[in-house]
């Protein structure tokens, strides 16, 4: 490119390569949560650096608009960045939505730009760019949507879903393919951009709520992938980097997040769970529970030595985490041993258990994850699930013909006295029944998990100090 | 052009399996804020809205490019937020007042 009197573009570059090593260590430190910390001040040295670089640029000639645009995203960044950790899931997908975003417009004004002299493989990777940003961008919204409850949790299915989908996709694959060849067809570009954005709305529809870690973390990866994409455009490496980053953390959250629901991505994305588990449901019912107060709860947990926790979306809902901590603290301080097992897809999205608790003071060595803490369970005296099902389901392991067979359980029925904190009877999301209720060991706490916990805090204050 | 492609994608590519190595020994209780330090991380994009928006080449280039910043810097500034408020929030048992086991 021409040269100028500003700042020699070497230098930018300089800067993009500091910043790009600084965004490598900042996902290093983040391995432990005891360097976790600087992880984050190297990504904002390596951020501000770059942005910094960015402003040097010699073809920037109006600098106004730069200016309101940061200082008004900063004023829409803050709110995003103090919402209450049990609105996390849905932050993330909106943040998810506006990275999306961001790509889709610079991708879109990139073609108009430079059309019709766009070499073919330019072509490719700006369609690219523009479909996986258009379609994250609806599907995160809509994710954000069903996470917020704005829209129904529950799967919406309808005849021919799946072929209406994936005709969307493949007619805005095939514009893209004609685009490459005919770069200069100006009226199909809206196309590319317009039909993913259905194609995200009609992608998400189907999904239910247990299944979206999963689907964050895809549309985490495609956010990544989009990036990286417009790094090609834009010859720019740092933006290859950080894509590539991106996508393949949202690449493995992904495969974790199938793992532990034992499922493909294509049986997430195509999959509808409700509908298999509706034809599943209602069989037999006339079987017995056992049921307990939180007088007897309390008796059993401060007569124990080694106790288990399991929570699920259910103590994420009603709120129950500091009760919860409550809870743990006059456990340890009778002397019992209290631990949390957390499983993979527990909650809205991965790892979202763990933030809960840790708001609520409980110290992360208590938090173990299914792998860690399975084999204890034979040596448990009690395990207490609070609103948590299908993720204790043992009908996984033994049940052919359950839906949920083969995904990866805790194995809580394995511990010698099991309580449930639940509502009431009713099946979990995936509408599965949970032998694990009937066993004998099993006693069933039936109330609100914030509230129950509550009442069991205060016998065991009250009984003998 | 042809040398820049294969620059790019060879950078690509290793870009790629650095990340694998790195964020495969990120520990599942820090899986939330792994999700939101990438997506500030990924907010980088920014840099290539910025441009847009100060070169204006074109009335819709500079446009498009504005609204691209407001999005990416809002994740930037959430992102680390968030991210840095969850992770203060991890410690370890041993601290005083609470329970205080051992």
């Amino acid at each position: 490119m021409s040269e100028s009197f500003a700042v020699p573009q070497i230098v930018i570059e300089v800067i993009y390569l500091v910043a790009s090593a600084l965004f490598i260590l900042s996902l290093r430190w983040l391995s432990s949560p005891k360097t976790a910390r600087h992880g984050v001040l190297a990504g904002e040295v390596g951020m501000l650096l770059a942005i910094g670089g960015t402003l040097l640029h010699h073809g920037i000639i109006d600098y106004k608009w730069i200016a309101i645009a940061l200082v008004l995203g900063s004023i829409i960044g803050v709110p995003l960045g103090r919402v209450a950790m049990t609105a996390v899931p849905q932050r993330t997908a909106i943040s998810h939505a506006f990275g999306a975003l961001c790509v889709t417009l610079v991708g879109t004004a990139e073609y108009y730009l430079r059309a019709p002299n766009v070499p073919p493989f330019m072509m490719a990777v700006l369609g690219m760019e523009v479909i996986l940003g258009s379609l994250t961008f609806t599907g995160s919204l809509m994710a954000a949507g069903k996470l917020q409850e704005i829209l129904p949790q529950r799967p919406l299915t309808y005849r021919g879903q799946n072929f209406v989908n994936l005709s969307l996709l493949a007619v805005a694959i095939g514009l893209a393919i004609y685009l490459v060849v005919h770069p200069e067809a100006k009226f199909v570009f809206p196309f590319i951009v317009g039909i993913p954005l259905l194609f995200g709305i009609s992608m998400v529809i189907p999904i239910g709520g247990a299944d979206m870690p999963t689907v964050i973390s895809l549309l985490n990866a495609y956010a990544g992938l989009s990036a990286a994409a417009m790094g090609f455009v834009l010859n720019s490496k740092l933006l290859i980097i950080a894509g590539a980053l991106d996508g393949s953390s949202g690449f493995i959250l992904s495969v974790i997040m199938s793992k532990a629901m034992n499922r493909s991505f294509a049986n997430v994305i195509f999959g509808a769970f409700g509908q298999v588990a509706a034809a599943a449901g209602g069989a037999e019912e006339a079987k017995q529970v056992r049921s307990a107060t939180a007088e007897e709860a309390a008796a059993i947990l401060s007569a124990a030595n080694k106790v288990v926790i399991v929570p699920g979306y259910g103590m994420a809902v009603a709120q129950a985490q500091h009760k919860v901590r409550e809870l743990f603290d006059a456990l340890s301080k009778r002397g019992v041993d209290v631990k949390f097992a957390i499983h993979p897809v527990a909650g809205r999205m991965p790892g979202h258990m763990n933030v809960l608790l840790a708001e609520a003071d409980i110290p992360y060595d208590r938090l173990l994850d299914m792998d860690e803490i399975n084999g204890d369970f034979p040596q448990t005296d009690v395990t207490l699930v609070i609103g948590a099902n299908d993720v204790t389901n043992p009908a996984a392991r033994t049940d052919a013909s359950s839906p949920i067979f083969g995904m990866p359980i805790l194995d809580v029925d394995k511990s010698r006295t099991v309580m449930v904190i639940k509502r009431g009877m009713s099946p979990g999301f995936a509408g599965i029944d949970n032998p694990l209720y009937y066993l004998e060991k099993t006693l069933m706490l039936f109330g609100d998990a914030k509230g129950f916990v509550g009442n069991i805090v205060r016998e065991l204050g009250g009984g003998q100090g | 052009m042809s040398g820049n492609l294969l620059d790019n994608l060879f950078i690509f590519m290793l870009a790629g399996f650095i990340g694998f190595e790195v964020i495969k020994h990120v520990s599942p209780l820090l899986h939330t804020p792994l999700m939101s330090l990438t997506n500030a991380l990924d907010a980088i994009a920014v840099v290539g809205a910025i441009v847009l928006a100060g070169e204006h080449k074109s009335n819709m280039a500079a446009i498009l490019g504005t609204i691209a910043v407001v999005a990416a810097t809002s994740n930037i500034v959430g992102g680390f937020l968030i991210t840095d408020r969850m992770l203060k929030m991890f410690k370890v048992g041993s601290k005083p007042g609470k329970g205080g086991k051992s």
